[in-house]
This record gives structure tokens, sequence and C-alpha cells, in this order.
């Protein structure tokens, strides 16, 4: 018999915060969706007056070619905000398998990773971001790519640290001495109690990613012309400054998408934290911990 | 026949800024079906001898062999089959279960062993039971029972496994009295009647009386007295043994204090005094 | 009779639907040990853990703590933070729980010293070395600068206990201090613990299953079972004409010692 795990969560507690960012995101989500279907004008026809004010036929305006600017923020939801997700998962998959791995083995096996992220991480993102980018040549995907790159190491280091954490606990290796073997253990006893802390690490994620796609988009490293990405829509703007809306708007739904997400991966890091394990050193002494290792984005994973 | 478990000059140390020797040469024989209680100060190495039985601590030098053969060091390989009899209860029963993971499914992976092995099967509830717990607990998870009932979960899902050498660290310290007498004597029973040895660590010598067949009383990683534990109680030799026997606090509700050790321990606890040992 | 520091009224705790604490009512007072005894899961944990409202969200809580004037229960995260520590101080039954893995003893003993206290690196050291040494952790200057999973169990148990007293707390809430103790260690902290009621005044829940412990040091004795409290008054009257069946039991449970104890010295 095997029952679902409810998260013992009062629906009071829930902050309004984290509702705003869940309502944004899924707006943002059945828009990208939907767009298509619904948008006023085909968001690459050329066909209307160049640099029109927001207005009552073209509600965000238009741009400098005569497209018009909310069908092209309306269809790029459904360029940016699935290959942010895409990147994510792809950074948070290959980050964890590997720093799992690493701590658990240990060995020669960590010593090459670490080095590995040693190096990426050496690097300021974006630059590294952008001479990959550079280097592959310029397109939407390679942008992904490049942006996979300079983001799995924080998940690389991030579980390595969990699980070096968690290896040594006594109910890991009471599980090997009734003869799991590592996969299982690391599986099993490891990998369900480090989920939580890298999975709130993954959604304040997500705003960053939305950031660096747009970031190369907007340098003409990604989306190229005439996609209608958030980034290449700001970069184009550029060239028309007293155009206000071509840029203004597409920088307001980079800004809401982010900040959805940043609220949403707040409240997740309490609820994941149930008996906030701060609270009890604080309880032990004065306040919580000033010092926080980069081990633990959210209390301990072990603490129960 | 060689005997169950048989621990030879152990020594157990952790490397750091100055190598701390937790366990400085100690020689241990258990028998099956009987039960050794391991006692002593805090800190003198008890926890470590239990980890370097069961392979989770690497012996610096010494052996530790189970039924005749070295017991292998917990390492990256799946432990082989014959070992999984051998089985810990940790000290701390709060990171000793997965908080993740219902305890009827821990107790399971203990019940899977066993059945791997060929013993016989048995169900979570059972155990539950078997040590003072509501079966209607079973679908809950650790963070959801008290000290003392995460500690029974804990030796719960240790038997099931049922194993014929069972290491068991403070298995009972968080229980009240009753409870106590309870679980030792289901662990000692179970030891009796499958033939099974126990290592029994306790700071409780009061507990060690009723369910250790024999004793070893441990300071700074050293044997200093050991042998039948009626003995030992009735007539301890060794100073130290004799200072643990005194400080025990008993429930007389006349608020005595047992006396405040002195600032330095007596020079005479490390001596080593040849009588004190193998008591019969 | 000493003034009342916590004062602990009609208190009721309840998991979802499933009660744990039936109406409990204890008083603390300035100076004097109050034990707390009872079968295992019979809910000592729970209340002690509710003064300091470290519940879990899943548990209600209702009734009356009071810490002088204030009312604990209900009151805001910030405003509780403000008395965690500082003013009740905790002493957990998992020792891991009160000590961060990842910082040093000696970090964690003197950051909150330094903030609260007001005391320099230096003289925060100095104490911490000199509270780690009252809870007898062998070499406490060397102590300070390892890790909490290089000790043993009962080491941790004590530099929770080193921890819990940095900062001068007037109530300690201290659940199974000594369980993981030998009884030479053990009667060094019941001989720290009465001497802090003694000279600070400082109001003491013991919460242990060990009525040896108990008869040695509380003043006043609750007994707890199933959440209710069966039993309550001095110490002399719980242990020598108990009135509840169950304290009765609990007593006769107890495994006896051998004779009585010569070397014992009367705390009054
Ligand atoms: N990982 C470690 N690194 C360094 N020193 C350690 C480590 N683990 C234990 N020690 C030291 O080794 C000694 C023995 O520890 P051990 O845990 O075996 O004691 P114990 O007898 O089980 O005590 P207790 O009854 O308090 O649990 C202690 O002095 C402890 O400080
Ligand atoms: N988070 C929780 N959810 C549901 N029930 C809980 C939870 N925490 C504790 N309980 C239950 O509440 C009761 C009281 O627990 P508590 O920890 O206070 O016991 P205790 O008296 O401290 O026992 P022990 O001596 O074993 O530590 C127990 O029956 C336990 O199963
Ligand atoms: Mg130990
Ligand atoms: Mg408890």
């Amino acid at each position: 018999m095997i029952r679902r795990r409810r998260l013992p969560i009062p629906r009071a507690w829930v902050s309004p915060l984290a509702i705003l960012g869940i309502v944004i995101a899924i707006a943002w989500v059945i828009v990208a969706i939907t767009a298509p279907l619904w948008v006023p004008y085909e968001p690459n026809a050329q066909g209307l007056p160049r640099l029109q004010e927001p207005g009552v036929d073209t509600l965000l305006g238009t741009d400098a070619v005569g497209r018009d600017v909310f069908s092209r923020l309306m269809t790029g939801a459904s360029v940016t905000i699935p290959l942010a997700l895409l990147l994510v998962a792809v950074s948070l998959v290959l980050g964890t398998v590997l720093g799992a791995v690493a701590g658990y083995f240990g060995g020669w096996i960590d010593e090459v990773l670490m080095r590995v992220t040693d190096l990426v991480m050496a690097f300021p993102t974006v630059i590294l971001a952008m001479v990959v980018a550079a280097s592959l040549g310029p397109s939407l995907f390679n942008a992904v790519l490049a942006a996979i790159v300079v983001s799995w190491p924080a998940y690389a280091r991030v579980t390595r640290s969990l699980v070096l954490g968690l290896r040594q606990q006594n109910y890991v290796l009471a599980g090997r001495l009734l003869g799991f073997s590592p996969l299982r253990s690391l599986l099993v006893d490891i990998l369900p109690n480090i989920a939580g802390p890298v999975v709130v690490l993954a959604t304040l994620d997500v705003g960053t990613a939305i950031l660096l796609l747009s970031g190369l988009s907007f340098l003409g490293l990604g989306a190229q012309p005439p996609t209608a990405e958030w980034g290449s829509m700001i970069s184009s703007a550029i060239q028309n400054f007293d155009a206000w809306w071509i840029g203004a708007f597409p920088g307001l739904a980079i800004l809401t998408v982010v900040l959805a997400f940043n609220f949403i991966g707040d409240s997740l890091r309490d609820v994941l934290d149930p008996v906030s394990s701060g609270e009890r050193q604080a309880a032990g002494v004065a306040t919580a911990p000033t010092a926080k290792s980069d081990a633990a984005p959210s209390g301990t994973a072990a603490a129960s | 026949m060689s005997a169950l478990l048989s621990i030879d000059d152990l020594v157990v140390e952790y490397a750091g800024r100055t190598t701390v020797r937790a366990v400085d040469g100690i020689g241990l024989t258990i028998e099956p079906g009987e039960v050794l209680a391991l006692v002593g100060e805090s800190g003198c190495g008890k926890s470590s001898t239990a980890r370097a039985v069961v392979g989770m601590e690497k012996p610096a030098s010494g052996t530790v062999d189970y039924r005749g053969e070295t017991v292998p060091p917990l390492g990256l390989r799946r432990r082989p089959q014959r070992f999984t009899a051998i089985q810990m209860v940790f000290q701390d029963p709060n990171s000793s279960l997965n908080p993740r993971k219902r305890v009827d499914a821990q107790i399971a992976d203990g019940i899977a062993a066993a059945r791997l092995r060929g013993a016989a099967g048995s169900t979570p509830q059972e155990w539950l039971e078997a040590v003072g717990l509501d079966a209607a607990m079973a679908s809950r998870f650790p963070h959801q029972f008290s000290g003392g009932q995460r500690q029974r979960i804990a030796i719960a899902r240790a038997l099931a496994a049922r194993p014929d050498l069972i290491v068991a660290d403070e298995p009972i310290s968080a229980l009240d009295a009753s409870s106590q007498a309870a679980v030792a004597g289901l662990m000692r029973q179970l030891c009796l009647d499958a033939g099974a040895g126990m290592l029994f660590i306790s700071h409780d010598l009061s507990v060690v009386r009723v369910i250790a067949d024999r004793t070893a009383v441990m300071y700074r990683g050293r044997i200093v007295e050991s042998g039948r534990s009626e003995t030992i109680w009735a007539d301890p030799v060794h100073p130290y043994t004799r200072a643990l026997l005194s400080a025990i606090p008993h429930p007389d509700g006349l608020g005595r204090m047992p006396a405040a050790p002195a600032a330095e321990a007596p020079a005479e606890w490390s001596a080593s005094i040849r009588e004190a040992l193998d008591r019969v | 009779m000493s003034a009342t520091v916590l004062a602990i009224d009609g208190l009721r705790i309840a998991f979802g639907s499933t009660p744990v604490v039936h109406d409990v009512t204890l008083d603390l007072r300035a100076g004097r040990v109050q034990g707390l005894a009872g079968e295992s899961g019979s809910g000592k944990t729970v209340t002690a853990m509710s003064v300091l409202g470290l519940l879990p969200r899943t548990a209600s809580v209702s009734g009356s703590i009071r810490l002088g004037t204030t009312e604990l229960v209900g009151l805001r995260r910030k405003q509780l933070n403000e008395v965690r520590g500082r003013r009740i101080a905790m002493v957990f039954q998992d020792p891991s729980a009160s000590l961060h893995p990842q910082l040093t003893v000696g970090h964690q003993l003197t950051d909150h010293m330094r903030r609260h206290l007001r005391l320099d690196r230096r003289a925060a050291k100095a104490r911490a070395a000199e509270l780690l040494d009252r809870v007898r952790v062998p070499d406490p200057e060397g102590a300070l600068h390892r890790y909490p999973h290089q000790f043993s169990g009962g080491q941790r148990q004590r530099i929770a206990i080193a921890v819990a007293l940095a900062c001068d707390p007037d109530v300690l809430l201290a659940d199974e201090p000594t369980t993981a103790l030998d009884v030479t260690v053990q009667a060094g902290v019941l001989h720290l613990l009465r001497n802090l009621a003694i000279e600070r005044d400082l109001a003491v829940l013991l919460v242990t299953h060990d009525l040896g412990v108990m008869s040695a040091i509380a003043d006043d004795v609750a007994v707890m079972r199933h959440g209710v409290v069966v039993e309550a008054g001095t110490r002399e009257q719980v242990f020598r004409s108990p009135a509840h069946e169950y304290t009765r039991t609990l007593l006769a449970a107890m495994p006896d010692g051998p004779g009585t104890n010569p070397e014992g010295t009367d705390v009054e």
C-alpha cells in the first residue's frame, strides 16, 4: 500500500508573497502556451505604422520596423520561459548527479570534479557565458548550452557538500549495515534528504536563468532576429531611445518572472524546513547562527 | 570452534591536529548466546569500539574477527550478505532513522535483510508491538515520535534483521525505567533464543547488572575491570569501578546529591590492576 | 517562597486532531529545580518545546505560558527570538539539535556571547573555555577548535549544556540533560545545575526519566502520563508518599541500587 506523502502545511501559513509568485508564474505559463491563439497581430509581421505609442490599436505600441510590441511580448513568453526552465532542469540534473557521485564516492572522481567546478566558478558567470556562447556561434540553442555550462557547477557543489554531510549520518550507515548497495543508499537514504535545499536553489535560479538568457540575447549572442525574445527586444530598443515602450515592457516582463520565482523559492525554503533547525540552535543560544556555510542553503536537511 | 566475536588488541585513532587515541589496545570475546556489557566514563571509547566492531571505523591496529573472519570496513562496495547478521543500534536515536521515510518502511528494510539471508520473515507491526509501540503508528515519520519512541524503532529495525551479533550503543538510555526493563528483557531474550551475541554499551551499571552475563569496565581507552557482572557489582576491585557504583543516585526522595567528582580524576583510576581482569 | 519566573497554565497541545498534552500546569521558580518525569511518549518534550514555540507547524497550542508578564503562547517570532537563548535556554533531548554541524564549538559558544553579553573576542573565548571546563569537557581550549562530530555522545551533550548556559539565561529547560552521561560526569553536571540555581537564581525545568537523578536534585516533582500531570508536589511528598498509582509503579520499577549511597552529600 503506497500512500502519497502530504506536506503538513496548514493552508493559512503559505505567505501572501508566495501566492503572488505562484499566480504570476502560472499566468505567464498560460500566456506562453496560448499566446499564439489570441495575440492581435502576427508577432513578426511588419505591417503596422512604426514607433507608434501605446494606444488603443496597439496596446503597447509598435517598434522601429512596425511590429506590435504586445504581440511580441506575449509570444516571447513562449521562447524565454520554457528555455529558462529547461536550462535550470538540465543544470539541476547534471549538477546533482555529478555532485552526489563526487560527494559519496570521494577519491579522484571528487578531485577532478571539484577542480572543474573551481575553474568554471572562478570566472564571472556572465562573462564566461558570453565567451562560451560567442565561441559556439550566436544562436538561441548555443546560448542555452553556454548557460548550462556556467550554471551546473553551483548545483554540483551544493549537492556535494550536502551529501558529504549526510554520508556519515547514522541512518545512512544503518542502511549500509543492512546490505544496501552504495547506489541504493544514495537514492533512498541521501537524495530525498537533500532534495529540499536543491529544489529551493533551482527555483531561485529560474530568475537568474531568465536574466542570463535575455542578457545573452541582448548582446546578440542568443535569440536572433526576428525571434520575439525579451532580451533581444530590449536590445533592439536601444536604437530608439525615445520610444521607451519598446524596451520597458520586456524589461518589466523579465522583472515579474524573476520576482515570482524568487518569492516561490523563498517560501519553499521555509516550508521544506519544517522544524527549523536554525530556531533550535537559536534556543540553545540567542539567535540563529550568523555564519552559514555554502553547504546549507536552508538549515540542515537531516534535522527532522 | 572460534568465538562469535573476538577483538584483539584493538586500537582506534582519530587523525587531526593531534591524533586522538580513543581505544588503546583492548581485547574482548563474545560467545553465542552471551551478553557482554561495556561500561565506562563518557568519552572513554565505548562508541569507538562499537564502530570498529561493525566496520564503520578502521582499526589503527589490532583485529576484529566475526566467526573467525575479519570484519570488512564499510567501503564503497555492498556489504557481503553474511555480515548483515551484524547489526548496530546507534547511540543517537535521532540521527539513526531516515527522516523522510515512514518507520514501517525502515523496519521493513531490516526484515528484508533477514529474508535475504534465509532467516524467518516478520512484519513491521509485530516489531513495533514487541518494543511497546502502537502498531497503528507504523505509517508515521520519525519526527512524529518522542525520543524514547524513536530509540525503540531503531532497536526494532536492528532486531528485525535477525542479527546474530548485536552491537547496541546505549540502546535504552532514553527510556523510562519500566520501558527499559521491557526492552532490555526483549533484547536479551532474543539473544538467548537465537543463540546470538550482544555487545551492550551503557554507562548505567544498574541496567547492566540485569542484562549482561559479563561486564567490561572501560576507562580512558583501556579495560580496567572485567568479568562476571554479578561479581563486579557485588565486589568491585578497581577504584574506578567503585567510583562508578557509588555515584549512582537513588530514588529515595532525600535530595542527596552524589558526591561531586574531584577536579582532577584520581591517578589511581588509570591504574592497571591484574586481579580486576577476567573475574569469575 | 521564591518568585515564579515561568508559569505554564492549562497548556494543551494537539497534533492535528490527536491531543498529546491536556491541561498541564507548572510553575518554575527562581532558584528552584522543577523535575518532570513520566513514561516515554507522555508529552514531556512537547511541553518543554512549546515554551519556546519550537513545535512543528502541525501542532496547535492553547493555554497560557507566561514569562514574567509576557505571554509566550502566540507570541510573534521576532519577539520569541528575543526570549530564546537570552532569557530562556533549552538543552534538547537530542544534543545534536542544538549544535550546528559545520561550525566549531568555539564559534557557536562565542558568537552569541559577543553579541548579547557584549564581550570582546578574548573575553568571550575565556568564558567559553571556562564553561566547557565546568561541564567537564576535557581539554576545553582545544575543544573550542573542534567540530561537534568529533566528540563522543556524552561530550556533545555537555557542550549543548554549555551553549545553553552561555548567555546567562533566567530559565533553563533541560530535556534529559544527563541521559548520555556516566554517573561520575552526571554528578558533576547535577552540581553545576544546583550551583547555578543557588548563585544565579536560575529556574530549571529538568525533564528526566531517571528517578535517581530526580530525587537527587529536584525541589519539586511533577509526573506525567498520557499528556496529563498525574502527580505534583515537593520531592519528599512525591517520593515518600506518592498519591497516584502510576507514581508508585514507576518507583517500584527502579532497579534498586547497592544499598544506600554512603558518599552522598545532602544539599540542604
Ligand atoms: N571523529 C572524531 N575525531 C576526533 N576525536 C574523536 C572523534 N570521535 C570521537 N573522538 C574522541 O574519542 C574519544 C572516545 O569517543 P567515543 O565516542 O568512543 O566515547 P564514548 O565512550 O562512546 O563516550 P559517550 O559515553 O560519551 O558516548 C572521545 O574523547 C572523543 O572526543
Ligand atoms: N510531530 C508530531 N506529530 C505527531 N505526534 C507527535 C509529534 N511529536 C510528538 N508526538 C507524540 O506526542 C507524544 C508526546 O511526545 P514527547 O516527545 O513529548 O514525549 P516524551 O514524554 O518526551 O517521551 P520520551 O521520554 O520518549 O522522550 C508522543 O506520543 C509522540 O508520539
Ligand atoms: Mg558513545
Ligand atoms: Mg522526550
